[in-house]
């Protein structure tokens, strides 16, 4: 994907703007007109062509280490002359290699397609003043595009003119940041209606992923007149992939055209999260490769050792041809050595690699299927972006919180205020409506009510924008005025509503904003008009907003809004005092407080600051930064007038949720932007702070003795103070202790705030930005022994903690969807939480573990017997099974129990590990994939494998096993061992299993069933294409002979003796141990 | 009110997706180990009784005629230079050898389980299809051809190195001598025999005539299709003692069936007395270090003799008792302090 940008920006790529020029046409007053070259408008999100898809699909499969390995084995095995033959490592890996060409290839075919339907998109250009219908592919930057209602942008277009008198237009985005709400984008002030000789030139900055940032530069060039030049921002941008609303036709510029769009730019897939028990596998398998090459090594040193004997090495009945008499002595060491090799290389198995991503592919669905996880109220379940993670969910030590929208609902109701010092409760409407009016300052009341109605952003839903209210307004729209109650609006915080609901219950309602006039309708009942004319807009760092309106009367007035740290230093100290008191109870009580200020502007003022902020707005570089600063000095010497407190409701069963996530011995901490009482009141709300808790607080306004405090703390004993210890820390803190003045602290800071951290139960971290978030969990995910980590966010700013955590989890709520999107796993609701962690992440580590301990186990079982057999064959790389075997037995025979395992086993029923969350501790740390699991497993496996090799040994002493005295040769030997083999190792499984579904049994019976139904067909026929029948009657034949049932019958028993022994042994004790029966699935 | 979009998303509440399928939770209590322990353990002990009895009554016999000391009848056709070497071997038997009575060769070092021994044959050939006469397989090098270039068949190593030691038996009466009649027929695999192997057809009425244009294997004294000139259906590739060869030995000590006795007087075994065993003595394995040796063995149900399974049982199937009670007693202990806590 990324192969088109760099071919087709190839020549700009030293310049940082690029100019585009409007319809194509030359400007006057510039350089001459060069036409540069973009790139077109195709969108290419396939991988292959029908041409280049076999070798490429091929490459990027053997790029994959285990295939790359499985290769080498299979060229061995066709360049040196081995014992097996190359089509039983061929076979598996052409099967493996085959399926998952086929589902890549079916992937690519519907991006194709997908592709294709973008691309050929008729679109209408403006060409030399004629509408002219093209393919979509055919746009080129500069073309100026039509799109009408409810089609989707071809491309990424500066909008210049649309159908609505107000010259904006609305559009979802619902496709690219999954945000179903409309917004409004503005057309360039003041061009020309004619689009058809609108001499204009843009130049704006290269293409870059952001879907929020935009800065570019329109010049207009007019006929003896100096250029205009008008600022261009994100608001005048449509974006390739969102869809027009509302809004009959409008015509753009392309600035951005196919893969440079930012739709496309946007596409690049998330860096790959891989989980911790895949790490566990790849330890594992070296050791099996370990285990593999030194047998291999064993083998062919002993080799050479024997054959040095008189005799040995060259009997007359087995002499070597020419070719081998000839070759060099170590050239023949190594193709031996070789030989083992793939002798020996089942041990590690393809299958495994199969099976694991089967495994995850498929259990991830059980959690989009559950219906506990689906939500009523936005009509969706879980959603699972990767399932490469599931068994992560049972490992979690840390959780990293976001609180609001999280932890609370981000469903604001106002619930009082505060003006000039008096407060104003709002719950009991009727009496306190009363208080209103005793209060002696009805000016400040209404100044404040007016900063409510016209501080904000919040758009008025429009009639018609929906059907139904369109439905509704037909029949009786004319006769009664839509209930002002019901009046919806739409904003990008729920915030704003709240205080726009708030102020409307106060008799000021908000009606609207049109083409930059303000409407209010006071208490009186009169419409008031105010004419915007700068909207400051709100961004986290600043932690504040505001308007500046003209009146009527032609006053300039600033309103500010925003965080009491934020507004509290911009006005006059002595106005803080009275309206604090308000704030901080407030704020411990968990409301989200704002506080209000304004200013009035003189018309100097305001000169001042008008053309300092189209300065800004207009600057091509830097333009955040000269904002951010024409901002702050704008927002200087305010008055106060009053706070708003608004509730933001806990979720349903937050504390539950936190209850049990700590049960289970996850340190949970919350990171959020807001301020600190209202996050420690939320904290308490949620039971992560008890009332025994022992908070420890790294403000600011401790920062004095905070030096002091962090390193005295540090000194405590933490184990033996039985006292549960809270943590609070704020974003300036944190970033001292980050970046500490003195670069030589930072480490010894960072260890001493996370030696503090660890051992408190809880920690808050109030007034984060976004960034700081990301900083804190990378910071934990570093530490010693590298917990696992996860992050649970609704919004934007929790996206970059998301993706740094080891597992992201996105809640599906108001704030948009780009959590969502981020996210690993999606939930509607945080209470879901806690079944995603204690109940499936719980089940399916345990499944993915047992899988990956079985599969070393059984092949390495499967591989000893051929091992030991090579003491009896004069290391000659006899193998003991017939390829059929080899190959089968970890595709058909063996494979399908473990899966069905894999998928469906509930060792604990869901509901008991819901109600014990302390249960989630049994299997911390990766409990079952530690080495000493692992060595059990590996010793269990070297037990079976030495009993099966040595059982049949033993029996063969004397091979004449029939009662009619015949006697059997090596491959019934081989099959005797196969047979106790494939049977031991599925009832060792079914000996592990606690949950028997029909499937289980289906499965389990079933596969043992099939082994012997295809023993008996593969050694019933004699089989054309084979060059020897081995197995010809040899299954049947063994199993007409007693000694051979009794063998393996005895051989089973006793392989799984200890198993059982052990299971029985191993009871359970303590006072869970009647809930709770054998909750690991094996004992050690 | 659910409208259809809602079905639709809803996530469908079936037992599978919800994992809540109807399962079978297996409980290893002691109250089912216990008992089960002590059944198996039981019927693990009658079995092994069974077979050991059973292995007990089988009579066997045997002997190393290899010849590697000096007092040994076979000694002297250890000496590579005598061709055509005869040695008696004599002993007796004080009781009844129950018949039908087993005789087999066993070998000893013999690595039979070779991987370049294994593959060197060609089953085409052996399955009669003459088209493979003239190119046999390459695994069969250096048997393949002989130094002239002629296709060998039977080609291979296998087939080359064929047991070529014959016996006789007789039973001394008297000081005169009975010959023991011998049975072949049988001794191989009846799928072997009659469907994996054929010979080719004939030529013109000529089995020989199928063979033209190809040499024997180089050790053998005469082609395949002379191997029984008596019996035209133990000729060829279908000769007993070639078949029995040709499946290979598991180990490298290992036994294959020579004849069984089971005609005239003898087919009630062989009566007690003195016995004499002319040996036709042909295989050489001491350049190897390798042994040869005669057995007479009868057989029961479970074949030949072999202590191993019957003691396997009687161990195993006393293992279990012996955990059953141990699991009793820290089970009745368990059980005891568990009420204690209740």
């Amino acid at each position: 994907e990324r192969g088109g940008i760099t071919l087709c920006g190839g020549d700009e790529k030293r310049v940082d703007s690029r100019t585009i020029y409007v319809g194509h046409r030359p400007c006057p007053d510039t350089e001459a007109f060069i036409p540069s070259k973009f790139c077109d408008n195709r969108i290419v999100s396939s991988k292959y062509t029908v041409w280049n898809f076999l070798p490429k699909n091929l490459f990027e499969q053997f790029r994959r280490i285990a295939n790359f390995y499985f290769l080498i084995i299979f060229l061995v095995q066709v360049i040196v002359d081995t014992p097996t033959s190359p089509v039983t490592s061929g076979l598996p890996l052409f099967f493996v290699i085959t399926v998952t060409a086929i589902k890549q290839g079916y992937e690519d075919w519907l991006r194709h397609k997908a592709d294709n339907e973008v691309n050929k998109y008729p679109v209408t250009v403006l060409e030399d003043g004629r509408s002219v219908k093209k393919e979509s592919e055919k746009i080129k930057v500069g073309d100026v595009v039509e799109v009408v209602e409810d089609e989707t942008f071809p491309c990424d277009l500066i909008l210049l003119q649309s159908s609505r008198e107000d010259g904006t237009c609305f559009v979802t985005t619902a496709s690219l940041d999954g945000e179903s709400n409309h917004k409004t984008h503005y057309t360039v002030p003041d061009t020309e209606k004619d689009l058809q000789a609108l001499p204009a030139t843009i130049e704006c900055e290269q293409p870059q992923p952001d879907l929020y940032k935009f800065v570019g530069r329109m010049h207009i060039y007019k006929p003896e007149q100096e250029p205009a030049v008008r600022s261009l921002g994100p608001e005048n941008l449509l974006l390739k992939g969102a869809t027009l609303k509302n809004t009959k036709k409008i015509y753009g510029v392309a600035v951005y055209t196919g893969m440079e769009t930012k739709m496309a730019l946007n596409y690049q897939g998330k860096s790959q999260k891989r989980s911790a028990v895949e790490k566990s596998i790849n330890a594992f398998l070296l050791v099996y490769l370990c285990i593999l090459i030194s047998k291999a090594v064993v083998c062919t040193t002993l080799k050479y050792v024997w054959q040095s004997k008189e005799g040995q090495d060259e009997p007359w009945y087995n002499q070597k041809t020419q070719k081998e008499k000839d070759t060099n002595m170590y050239l023949k060491m190594f193709t031996d050595f070789l030989s083992f090799m793939v002798l020996f290389n089942f041990i590690i198995p393809v299958s495994m690699y199969v099976t694991v991503e089967m495994q995850k592919f498929l259990g991830s669905f059980f959690i989009t299927w559950d219906k506990d996880f689906f939500d009523p109220e936005i009509q969706e379940g879980a959603l699972v972006n990767t399932s490469d993670l599931n068994e992560e969910l049972g490992q979690v030590e840390y959780v990293f919180t976001d609180k609001t929208g999280t932890l609370t609902q981000n469903n604001m109701e106002f619930i009082e205020c505060c003006i000039d010092g008096f407060q104003y409760k709002h719950r009991d409407t009727r009496s306190e409506l009363d208080g209103f009016t005793v209060t002696d300052g009805p000016e400040k009341e209404e100044l404040f009510l007016r900063a409510l109605c016209l501080c904000h952003t919040v758009q008025v839903k429009e009639a018609g924008s929906e059907v139904l209210a369109d439905q509704v307004d037909g029949i009786d729209g004319l006769l009664l005025p839509q209930p002002e109650e019901e009046r919806g609006f739409i904003a990008s915080s729920p915030d704003e509503i709240a205080l726009v609901r708030g102020a409307m219950e106060y008799g000021f309602t908000f009606l609207g904003l049109e083409s930059k006039s303000m409407k209010i309708k006071n208490r009186e009942n009169n419409i008031e008009e105010y004419k915007l004319l700068h909207v400051l807009n709100f961004d986290p760092v600043r932690r504040r907003m505001s308007v500046i309106v003209q009146t009527k009367s032609g006053e300039t007035l600033l309103f500010c809004k925003g965080a009491d740290s934020s507004i509290f230093p911009r006005v006059r100290p002595e106005e803080v005092d009275r309206i604090r008191m308000h704030v901080e109870r407030n704020a411990t009580e968990g409301y989200r407080t704002l506080c209000v200020a304004y200013k009035q502007l003189s018309a100097e003022e305001y000169a001042v600051a008008d053309t300092g902020l189209r300065e800004a707005r207009l600057a091509l570089q830097d333009r955040e930064q000269k904002l951010m600063a024409m901002y702050n000095q704008v927002e200087t010497g305010m008055s106060l007038i009053g706070a708003t407190a608004v509730e933001d409701r806990l979720q349903e069963e937050a504390a539950e949720t936190m209850e049990a996530l700590q049960g289970a011995g996850m340190k949970v901490w919350v990171l959020t932007g807001d301020k600190m009482e209202t996050a420690k009141s939320t904290c308490y709300a949620c039971r992560l702070f008890q009332r025994g808790t022992e908070l420890l607080e790294l403000t600011v306004r401790t920062l004095e003795d905070g030096r002091l405090k962090l390193s005295f703390l540090s000194c405590r004993s933490w184990s033996t103070a039985n006292q549960d210890y809270g943590f609070i820390i704020d974003g300036a803190t944190l970033s001292l202790v980050m970046n500490p003045p003195r670069e030589a602290d930072a480490s010894q800071y960072r260890s001493l705030f996370l030696q503090i951290c660890q051992n408190c139960t809880a920690v808050l971290c109030c007034r984060m930005a976004p960034l700081q978030k990301a900083q804190i969990v990378k910071m934990v995910k570093n530490s010693k022994g590298s917990p696992i980590t996860l992050s649970i966010g609704d919004g934007a700013n929790d996206v970059s903690m998301i993706l740094e955590a080891h597992v992201g989890i996105g809640i599906k709520g108001k704030e948009g969807r780009q959590a969502v999107r981020n996210s690993d796993y999606a939930i509607p609701k945080l209470k879901h939480l806690k079944k995603l962690l204690l109940a499936h992440g719980h089940l399916y580590y345990v499944r993915i573990a047992h899988l990956v301990q079985y599969f070393f186990y059984k092949n390495l079982c499967f591989i000893l017997p051929q091992f030991l057999y090579q003491f009896f064959c004069g290391y000659s790389q006899q193998p003991l099974y017939d390829a059929a075997y080899l190959t089968m037995y970890n595709i058909c025979f063996t494979s399908m129990p473990i899966l069905a395992y894999s998928l469906l086993e509930q060792h604990i029923s869901m509901e008991i590990l819901l109600d014990n969350a302390a249960l989630y501790r049994e299997i911390a740390n990766n409990a079952m994939l530690r080495w000493r699991p692992f060595l059990y497993w590996t010793v269990l496996g070297i037990f079976q494998g030495l009993l099966f090799f040595f059982g049949v040994r033993f029996l063969f002493s004397n091979p004449a096993l029939q009662d009619n005295g015949q006697v059997f040769g090596n491959w019934s030997y081989g099959t005797i061992v196969f047979t106790v083999l494939v049977f031991t190792v599925t009832l060792k499984l079914a000996l592990d299993t606690r949950h028997w579904t029909w499937i289980n049994h289906f499965v389990i019976w079933g596969s043992l069933a099939f082994y012997v139904f295809f023993s008996f067909f593969w050694g019933g026929i004699i089989w054309p294409f084979l060059k020897q029948q081995r197995l010809y009657f040899v299954f049947a034949n063994m199993l007409s002979s007693v000694s051979a049932w009794l063998v393996i019958i005895i051989l089973i028993l006793l392989s799984l003796l200890p198993e059982i022994l052990l299971v029985v042994l191993r009871k359970p004790r303590g006072p869970h141990s009647r809930q709770v029966y054998l909750f690991l699935p094996f004992p050690f | 009110m659910k409208n259809e979009g809602e079905a639709a998303k809803r996530p469908d509440n079936t037992a599978f997706t919800q994992q809540r399928l109807p399962a079978w939770q297996p409980i290893l209590s002691a109250g089912i180990v216990i008992p089960g322990f002590l059944l198996i353990g039981l019927a693990f002990i009658g079995i092994g009784i069974g077979l050991f009895l059973t292995s007990q009554t089988i009579q066997v016999w045997e002997m190393d005629y290899t010849g590697v000391e000096k007092d040994s009848p076979c000694f002297r056709c250890t000496i590579l230079s005598n061709q055509n070497c005869t040695c008696e071997v004599t002993f007796s038997l004080s009781t009844l050898f129950t018949g039908p009575v087993f005789f087999y060769y066993g070998l000893s070092n013999y690595y039979q389980n070779f991987r370049k021994y294994g593959v060197s044959k060609d089953y085409y050939q052996l399955a009669g299809d003459t088209g493979y006469f003239k190119s046999p397989e390459a695994d069969c090098a250096p048997y393949a051809y002989d130094s002239k270039k002629n296709p060998i068949v039977p080609c291979g190593a296998i087939a080359n190195s064929i047991f070529n030691d014959t016996f006789e038996l007789y039973q001394i009466i008297n000081g005169t001598k009975k010959q023991v009649p011998l049975d072949g027929k049988g001794i191989s695999w009846w799928t072997d025999y009659n469907i994996k192997y054929r010979n080719p057809s004939p030529v013109n009425g000529s089995f020989a005539k199928s063979f033209d244009g190809t040499v024997k294997p180089i050790n053998w004294p005469k082609p395949a299709y002379e191997l029984d000139l008596i019996d035209p259906n133990n000729n060829g590739f279908l000769n007993q003692d070639f078949l029995v060869w040709m499946r290979r030995a598991a180990l490298p000590q290992f036994r294959k069936l020579y004849r069984r006795i089971t005609d005239g007087d003898y087919a009630a075994g062989l009566p007690a007395g003195n016995y004499s065993l002319k040996v036709h003595y042909n295989y050489p394995v001491l350049s190897f270090d390798g042994r040869k040796k005669v057995v007479f063995s009868n057989v029961s149900w479970m074949g030949g003799k072999n202590d191993f399974l019957g003691i396997a049982y009687l161990v195993v199937g006393s293992l279990c008792v012996v955990m059953s009670v141990v699991m009793l007693v820290v089970y009745a202990k368990f059980k005891f302090s568990d009420d204690d806590d209740a």
